[in-house]
């Protein structure tokens, strides 16, 4: 790829010609492949979906008069007439913290060209992800039941609470659905041997990449969510 | 090491961080069991929470060797997200002063 367009490189043109030439020139930015840069803008543009929701969540949050349901109860678990709380919660996220390290593994082993480790490491990660997703569904299940936790209200306080539950916890478990599904056919096309025949294990960060967000994001919903 | 030839990295950085995110969650679930309250709560939370997600960044997801083009392209357009959260933080205090002056019963 050369550093620009035009015929002649030296010839700097002025005003509007030249103002194209500088920022439709065909400059490479980054020195990284089209796909590992692409999922970073992606994952920035995510980024800033997310902290739309938590951000409107703080603001609900601040400005209701009524209590706020207190997460630490609302999200306990009774083990054996023991009261243990936010027990699930911690579960989960213990589960997407080993989830991103097989990643992690899996990635290290793509560019080692160990076929069978990348696909054992990203069918664990895959796996991680359907617990995370059934836990999530069993804990909705709970509120919904036997809490009676709706939308527009629920019998512990303020009336927002399960709006910002539900739109902040049902987006990521999405991201983790929709993870799982991705892990599997980068999964599929590794065992295929795909990328043993082009000799590039780059779809495998990028999926990683992607992964890892997904666990970065549970950092931030668990610590102002649940924690909070 | 930085560039398109992909990144390789011992394992055993890996294992250590694995191992660290694992103490790191431990210890802000802790925050929760012990049931601190109050500003040690809120500064703990934080603590716990800008460490783990700086490690993913930084190593899982190998921030740390990429070309300071990419890294400053993706990390710096989230610093307009404190501000955001700030001007709404604002507005929100205003919103919960008139809500007791007006709804007050």
């Amino acid at each position: 790829m050369s550093d620009t367009a035009v015929a002649n490189p030296t010839e700097l043109r002025d005003g509007v010609s030249g103002f194209t030439q500088d920022w439709a020139a065909d400059k490479q930015a980054f020195h990284a492949p089209w796909g590992k840069a692409m999922m970073w803008i992606f994952l920035l543009s995510d980024t800033f979906i997310f902290t739309c929701f938590l951000t409107s969540y703080m603001k609900v949050r601040m400005t209701t008069t009524v209590p706020w349901p207190n997460p630490s109860e609302v999200f306990a678990l009774t083990v054996n007439g023991n009261h243990v709380p936010l027990l699930l919660i911690a579960i989960m996220t213990f589960i997407l913290i080993s989830s991103s390290g097989t990643m992690a593994m899996a990635v290290n082993f793509g560019y080692r060209k160990n076929r069978k480790a990348v696909v054992c490491l990203m069918v664990a990660t895959a796996l991680f992800g359907v617990s995370f997703v059934g836990m999530q569904a069993f804990e909705w299940t709970k509120l919904i039941v036997e809490e009676g936790v709706r939308p527009w209200g629920n019998p512990m306080g303020a009336a927002q609470f399960g709006a910002s539950f539900f739109m902040i916890t049902g987006f990521h478990g999405l991201h983790v659905s929709g993870g799982v599904i991705y892990l599997s056919i980068i999964a599929f096309k590794v065992w295929r041997g795909d990328y043993d025949r082009s000799g590039n294990y780059e779809a495998v960060e990028i999926a990683g990449l992607y992964w890892h967000f997904v666990d970065l994001v549970w950092v931030f919903i668990f610590a102002f969510f649940y924690l909070w | 090491m930085s560039g398109s030839d992909g990144q390789q990295h011992p394992i055993k950085i890996y294992l250590w961080i694995w191992l660290l995110l694992f103490v790191l969650s431990t210890l802000s679930y802790g925050v929760d069991y012990m049931a601190f309250q109050g500003m040690l709560r809120w500064t703990l939370i934080l603590v716990f929470m800008v460490l783990k997600a700086g490690f993913i960044i930084a190593i899982f997801m190998h921030m740390t060797w990429e070309r300071w083009s990419l890294s400053l392209a993706i990390l710096t357009p989230p610093l307009v997200l404190l501000v955001f959260i700030t001007l709404m933080s604002i507005e929100a205090n205003y919103t919960f002063g008139t809500r007791l002056t007006f709804f007050a019963t």
